[in-house]
Formats: C-alpha cells, structure tokens, sequence
C-alpha cells in the first residue's frame, strides 16, 4: 500500500446555518486517481476550494504529506506541491498562452530570475503545450481561446508546475467527445507518472470510461466509495441521484 | 518596404521597432529640443519631463499592476524636500543657518531633521529610499489586508493629504505653505543661470531615459507579466504559487521611487517644492496625465505628462482659467471614448492607415519601422475585402 497523500477528517464547512460540508473524511493515496461525483449542490467544488484555502473551513483538518494546510495561504499551498483548476476556466486573457503557461511554469523562481526576461521557451513549457495540442496557438492571447482550449490551458499551467496533488474541477464540462477522449487519456497520463489525481466530474460516460475508484457525495457528505461497479450497484446512490429530477438524466445514465 | 530598411544600405540587420523608436525620441530630445526651444521653453520642457519620470511610476503601478496610485504626490514631495533641504543647506553656507529656519527664530543650529541632509550621500539616496521605503510599510500593510481598487486609492491620497498638514502645520521647520524656495546652486551648477539650466535639462533627460528603459525591463520581464496576471485576476495568480500582496508591493515602491527621484530634480529645475505641488490635485492630476497619455503603455504614459502638462501651460497663457475645464472635459472624453488614452487613437489611426491603399507620404510616416503597413504584402488591395 502506497503512503497516504492527501487526508481530510471531519471536515466542516459552514455558510451560516447552512453546511456545505459536513464532517466529511476522504484519504487519498499517493498515484491513485479518484473521481468525485455527485448531484449538484453536493459540496464536490466546496471540497476543493477547502482544500486549497479559497474558503476557510470552519472546522477539521486537511493534511498533505502529513502536513495541516488549514490556516495556510492559498499560494503556500501551491508551493506544497499542489495544483488545481477552476469548474469555470480562468485564464490570463492578454497573456499570449505561451506566457500563461510560462508563468505558471516560473513560481518557483527567486525573485531575482523573475525579473529577467524569458529567454526562448523551456523544455517543461513546450511539453506541456503540446500534451493539450496548444502549440500552434502558443503566441495568441489567451482570451482568444475556444473554452474548451481555455480548460486545456488550464491544465497545461498546472500540469508544469509538477504538482505532487492535482485537483480538478469538472475538467471536461463543454468539452467535445473528442477533446473529453484526450483530457481523459491525459488524465491517466499524469497519474502514471506519478501525480495523485482529483477529479470532480458530473458526465458518468467519463467517469465509467476513466475511473477506477469514485466517491460519491451527497448534501456535503460521502455516500459510498468504491469502484464504478459498486457505485453503480449502490441503492443509496440511485436513490439520491433519482430524487432529484434534474439530475435524472445524469442517474439513467449511471445506472445503465 | 519599411522606412528604416530603405533607409539602411542591404545586408545591414535590422533594428527593432523598439530601437528605432527610442532612437528617434532620445535624439529628439537631446538635440532637436535644445535646438529648438528658447532657454525658458526648454526648462519648462525639463519640468514637464521630471513629470515624466513620475508619469512612468504611474505606468508601472497603474498601467501594468492596476493600481490606482492616487497619492504619488507624497513620494514626489518627499524627494523633493530631501533635496531643497540639501539644497537649502549648502546654499546657506558652512556653519550658516538657511534663511527658512531663521523666520521663526526657533533655530539657531540645524534642526535635528535637517541635519543630515548637510551630506548629499545621505539627500539623494533619501530622496529615493525614503519614498520607497514609505511605499514598502505602507503597501504591505495595505495589499495583505487584500485591500484594493477605490479603498486603495482613497488611502493612498488621504496620505499625500496628511503629508500637506504635517507640511503646512510645521511651518517653522518646513517653510509652510510656501515650501522651499530661493535656491542658489545645485552642485555648482548655478540654478539661475540659462546656460547651467540647459545642463540640468540634459540631467533630466538621461535620468528619464535611464529610468524609462530599466522599467521597460521590468515590464517586458517574467515579473512583467505576472503584474499584468495580478491585475487582471489577482486571485488567480495565487493559485500559481505567487503571492499578489508581494507582486504588488514590488511594483508600488519602485513607483514611489521614481516619484522621489522626480521630486528632487524638479527642485533644482523649478526652483521650489511645496505643498501645493503634491496635495490631493497634483496627486489626482498625474494619474491624469497617465491615463491620457495611455495607461498601458510606458512611453505613451511619460509623453501624457508632458502633453497635458504642454497644453496646460499654452492654455493657461492664453485663458487663465480655461484649462481647468479643458482637463475636465479631456479626461471625460478619455474615460468614455479612449480607455486607451493617446496610445490608444494612435493604434487606431495606424490600424485605419495601414488599411488604406498604399499612397507613399503620409504611409511611410506612420509606418512603425520594422512592422512593414498590413496592405504592403498583398499585390491587389481589393482582396482585403474578400
Ligand atoms: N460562498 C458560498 N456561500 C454560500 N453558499 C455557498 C457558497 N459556496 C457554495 N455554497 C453552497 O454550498 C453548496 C455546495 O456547493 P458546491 O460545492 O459548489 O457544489 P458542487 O460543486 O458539488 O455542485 C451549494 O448548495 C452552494 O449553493
Ligand atoms: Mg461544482
């Protein structure tokens, strides 16, 4: 068994009276890829920006590396080695995407080197375009992006600065079936070599086609955890997914 | 065919845009500008680009890093003071008190915070480190409270307002509202005379210069592009690894140190500081100047300090109190039609030239020397329309 990456306990999250999240636990392991799904409103994004301090939980612990990141900032989380992307992509629009990537690429730098001038492209840069198949579009602004090219962007700024814990945020929403096809393949990609894996995702086709191990939430709390199979079998699950009518598309489709 | 190839014989390599620009405008205002101008327009001209240095502060902060610097005139006074103080000093002579300190007649040795100022290695240095350092206390305070936009601003001008009170409160130690005045000398520059005023305009122009490239550096940097990250999603950028409060506060105390080092060569230039020159209008009027000129664009925001600062002075000779609107309804006109300033009509201009047919003159004029005029590389300019 691989050492323990990521582990939240009894984690709450309060919006006044209201709970987002609601002593809720999760550990993941080091290489594990794990797919967070649930209806809409299950506190998955909460969970997330808990994690990287976008909000404050108001009670619990989340520990990296065995390290508490509650109380930290959002840019000492980063530099812990951990990477996230937005449900709603947001990059640099008048930054060409060369000089997005670039800066993510650069935040270790010492202050010093900062100032200098990019002196042609990095290895790690160019990679990283190129594993989302934004090179051709490497010196347009980034605002001139498809969204579903901004996503990819996104990854790609992420995917260089190394992260030890990716976190994604419904990373193929308004994707085509194609580009879905390759962030999934890129997915697995990352995890291969070595990154552990979140991912929040809504579309089960996805989850069914790249998931190994899936977490389902509900009003804040973990349902069940298990393999897509199980999931799928899970009563429960079909029950919270079919009491809700707007997501009933999203059940027919998990159940099938 | 651009102009600077035809200019240049064939095999030469070509010089950048950029060069050839800066170039132009170094020459321009070391040769042509002394050529030109009578002695009192080229010290007024070397006022306006002490303005420049300022302007090109604003740029970074403002233009780059979205701050609304709405109290630069604290940083430009305290330069300014740091100087006139030295000034004061060395014109009053060894052992001699300056004639400022002797109307009150509470002095009769240096007071204790003009007495360092004796040594210009402790006034020059001041006038930039001071500003700077200010801006270091104050902006850490201020940008990792996460306090930004019109609470920055408002902030930043209630300090240049303070420093108006201090001013004009200690009138015994700081000459009051009528500041500094009545300098002799500048380094053994006479600072009445026309021909040492010349060499204080050349000062003046190489320290732009300078000032100007190193911050074009800067702008032009990794750390360039991180500010411009920063102000456009300051949240964001946090997300990366960076920490905005530090991005920010880089750039606000390099800007209060450019302000300071205006400040002390405005005094020689212009023979006074006080504080009606660095209150909340003088504050407001340079991020004006900015923003005319063109907010995002370092060269077009010094060239905003010295055309609104050329227009306010024609207009001014000729209607004493016209300027006043006339800077009003300037700076509506900007904020309505042109949130890009100067730069931003002249970018449209090239843009509308460069889609004309080609015609030579006024073409070749426009054309930015390397970027050869968009109509140039296609045969039939019908096919534009295709
Ligand atoms: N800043 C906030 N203030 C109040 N309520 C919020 C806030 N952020 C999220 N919520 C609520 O918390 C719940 C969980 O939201 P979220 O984590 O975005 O759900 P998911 O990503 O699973 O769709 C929702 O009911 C949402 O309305
Ligand atoms: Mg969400």
């Amino acid at each position: 068994m691989s050492s323990v990456m990521l582990e939240v306990r009894n984690l709450v999250v309060a919006f006044g009276a209201f709970h987002a999240i609601d002593d809720l636990d999760l550990t993941l392991h080091e290489h594990e890829v794990r797919f967070v799904i649930g209806p809409n409103g299950a506190g998955k994004t909460t969970l997330i920006d808990s994690i990287t301090n976008l909000v404050r939980p108001t009670s619990g612990s989340i520990r990296f590396a065995g390290e508490e990141l509650i109380g930290k900032s959002e840019h000492a989380i980063v530099r812990t080695g951990i990477g996230r992307t937005f449900q709603k992509p947001s990059v640099f629009d008048e930054l060409t995407v060369l000089e997005n990537v670039d800066i993510a690429a650069s935040f270790r730098l010492r202050f010093r080197s900062l100032l200098k001038r990019r002196r042609g492209i990095s290895d790690e840069v160019a990679e990283s375009l190129d594993s989302v198949n934004l090179t051709a579009q490497r010196d347009e602004p980034a605002g001139s992006l498809s969204h579903g090219q901004k996503q990819w962007l996104e990854v790609a700024m992420v995917l260089v600065q190394r992260p030890r814990l990716l976190l994604l945020d419904e990373p193929v929403a308004g994707m085509t079936e194609k580009e879905r096809l390759h962030t999934g393949e890129l997915i697995t990609q990352i995890a291969q070599q070595g990154t552990t894996v979140l991912v929040i995702e809504h579309d089960m086709d996805f989850v069914r086609r790249f998931a190994h191990k899936v977490t389902v939430m509900h009003e804040g709390k973990i349902l069940t955890e298990g393999t897509v199979a199980d999931v799928q079998q899970d009563e429960t699950v079909r029950e919270v997914y079919l009491g809700r009518p707007r997501d009933a598309r999203g059940a027919a489709e998990a159940l099938a | 065919m651009s102009t600077m190839a035809k200019l240049l014989p064939t095999g030469t390599p070509r010089p950048s845009a950029f060069l050839v620009r800066f170039v132009i405008m170094a020459a321009t205002l070391l040769l042509v500008a002394p050529w030109l101008l009578s002695d009192f327009r080229l010290s007024l001209l070397a006022k306006f680009l002490c303005f420049a240095i300022i302007a090109v502060g604003i740029g970074l902060a403002y233009g780059q890093g979205g701050m609304l610097v709405l109290g630069q005139g604290l940083f430009f006074g305290i330069g300014g003071y740091a100087m006139g103080m030295h000034l004061k000093i060395v014109d009053a002579g060894e052992g001699q008190l300056p004639d400022i300190l002797t109307y009150s007649g509470k002095y009769d040795s240096l007071p204790a915070l003009w007495k360092p100022f004796s040594s210009a290695w402790f006034a020059i240095p001041m006038a930039i480190l001071l500003p700077m350092a200010i801006a270091a206390l104050l902006g850490a305070a201020i940008f990792r409270q996460r306090i930004r936009g019109p609470y920055f601003a408002i902030l930043s001008q209630a300090l240049a307002a303070a420093f108006v009170v201090v001013l004009v409160g200690n009138n015994a130690l700081t000459g009051g509202t009528n500041g500094l005045t009545n300098f002799q000398s500048f380094f053994g520059l006479s600072v009445t005379s026309p021909s040492d005023q010349r060499t204080l305009y050349f000062i003046v122009v190489v320290v732009l210069l300078i000032v100007f490239l190193l911050t074009r550096e800067l702008v032009l940097g990794r750390y360039g592009r991180v500010l411009i990250a920063t102000r456009d999603d300051e949240d964001r950028v946090r997300f990366l690894g960076y920490d905005p409060a530090r991005v920010k506060l880089f750039a606000y105390v390099m800007a209060a140190g450019m302000a300071g080092l205006a400040g002390a060569l405005f005094v020689p230039v212009v023979g006074i500081i006080s504080p009606a020159l660095l209150g909340i209008v003088p504050s407001i009027e340079m991020v004006i100047w900015v923003a005319l000129g063109g907010r995002t664009v370092l060269a077009w925001a010094a060239a905003g300090a010295v055309i609104v600062n050329w227009a306010k002075t024609s207009v001014s000779e000729q209607f004493p109190s016209g300027w006043l609107y006339l800077q009003g309804l300037l700076f509506v006109v900007v904020i309505l039609y042109l949130p890009k300033g100067i730069a931003g009509a002249v970018e449209h201009i090239r843009a509308y030239i460069g889609r004309l047919p080609p015609t030579g003159g006024l073409r070749i004029l426009m054309s930015s020397g390397d970027r050869p005029p968009k109509q140039a590389a296609k045969p039939n300019p019908t096919e534009e329309a295709a």
